[in-house]
């Protein structure tokens, strides 16, 4: 967790959100969103049909796992305001680290606003997810 | 309850919690919970979950219907000659998504979703070949017609496939 009387801009912190990406967590998510388009869980379709080499992650798990180390850092009900970019895909098998960057720091009588650049990368450093977040602690 | 809206369940917030690996018992522990802020919240990006409630989600296989998923066939849904990739889904993608939060969702909320078209654009790209980008804005009030969570989404349809 964030110490909101010793951080500046520029710190950076970070958590691997998921280390090698199972089918079966996809399928959870497709389970619990409601999203199943079968290009999450559908080898077959996804291979023969739409022409990708295998099945690949709702951007929405990959944002939905970025959001847990962004609560992680600045607690419970702290975020004002949370946005990305999907950048490239995410396959079964990756690992994901998430990187928050510290760009601004509004100080207020009884809190303090900060803001944060986010980056979610593989284990090829490639970013998969791209944004910024704001959090009111 | 108009068949458009989504109540926020416990039960569903646990389980979209296991989905994203979120261990966080604010997401589950009602004692826990209780004594931090009052009770049971929902992760940052549950609202998207509320394409579970959308009665015309095309992402979800309808009773009685054919489903593009594989069965017998690779697809459920044979494509006609003419027809364009872009009627398939299978080349919209995601490009984009923001929210802006008002208030915790907690459970017993129901929310009911206003939905905006935004903007629509095209880019041109050597990976995917033209993109056509189309955004839509979602406001979400709860019971008593107070904003909760505001989302904007973009979706592109590539004419490639796109691998990374």
């Amino acid at each position: 967790m964030i110490d909101v009387n010793n951080m500046k801009v520029g710190d950076t912190f970070e958590e691997v959100i998921v280390d090698n990406l199972t089918r079966t967590q996809i399928v959870q998510y497709a389970g619990v969103s409601g999203d199943y388009n079968p290009l999450h869980t559908d080898e077959i379709f996804t291979t023969q049909v739409a022409g990708y080499p295998t099945v690949f992650a709702h951007g929405m798990l990959t944002m939905g796992m970025t959001g847990k180390m962004l609560t992680n850092l600045v607690g419970d009900d702290k975020l004002k305001n949370f946005g990305v970019r999907f950048t490239s895909q995410v396959w079964p098998g990756d690992t994901l680290k998430t990187k928050a960057k510290i760009i601004s720091i509004e100080k207020n009588t009884d809190n303090v606003l900060v803001n944060f650049e986010l980056v979610t990368e593989n284990q090829n450093n490639i970013p998969v997810v791209t944004g910024t977040a704001t959090a009111l602690i | 309850m108009s068949k458009k809206s989504m109540p926020i369940e416990k039960g569903h917030i646990m389980m979209f919690a296991r989905a994203i690996g979120d261990e966080n018992p604010i997401y589950y522990d009602e004692e826990y919970a209780q004594d931090r802020l009052g009770g049971i919240i929902a992760p940052p990006t549950f609202i998207q979950s509320a394409a579970q409630f959308n009665p015309d989600n095309p992402l979800r296989p309808k009773i009685g219907e054919p489903w593009f998923g594989s069965g017998k066939t690779p697809t459920g849904i044979e494509k006609k000659e003419n027809e364009s990739k872009d009627s398939a889904s299978t080349n919209m993608l995601h490009a984009e998504q923001h929210f802006e939060y008002h208030q915790p969702l907690k459970p017993g909320d129901v929310l009911t979703p206003e939905v905006t078209e935004g903007e629509k654009w095209e880019k041109e790209s050597k990976r995917a070949g033209l993109l056509k980008f189309s955004e839509s804005i979602t406001k979400y009030f709860n019971q008593d017609n107070e904003l909760v969570i505001t989302a904007r989404s973009v979706g592109v349809v590539t004419e490639k496939v796109v691998e990374n």
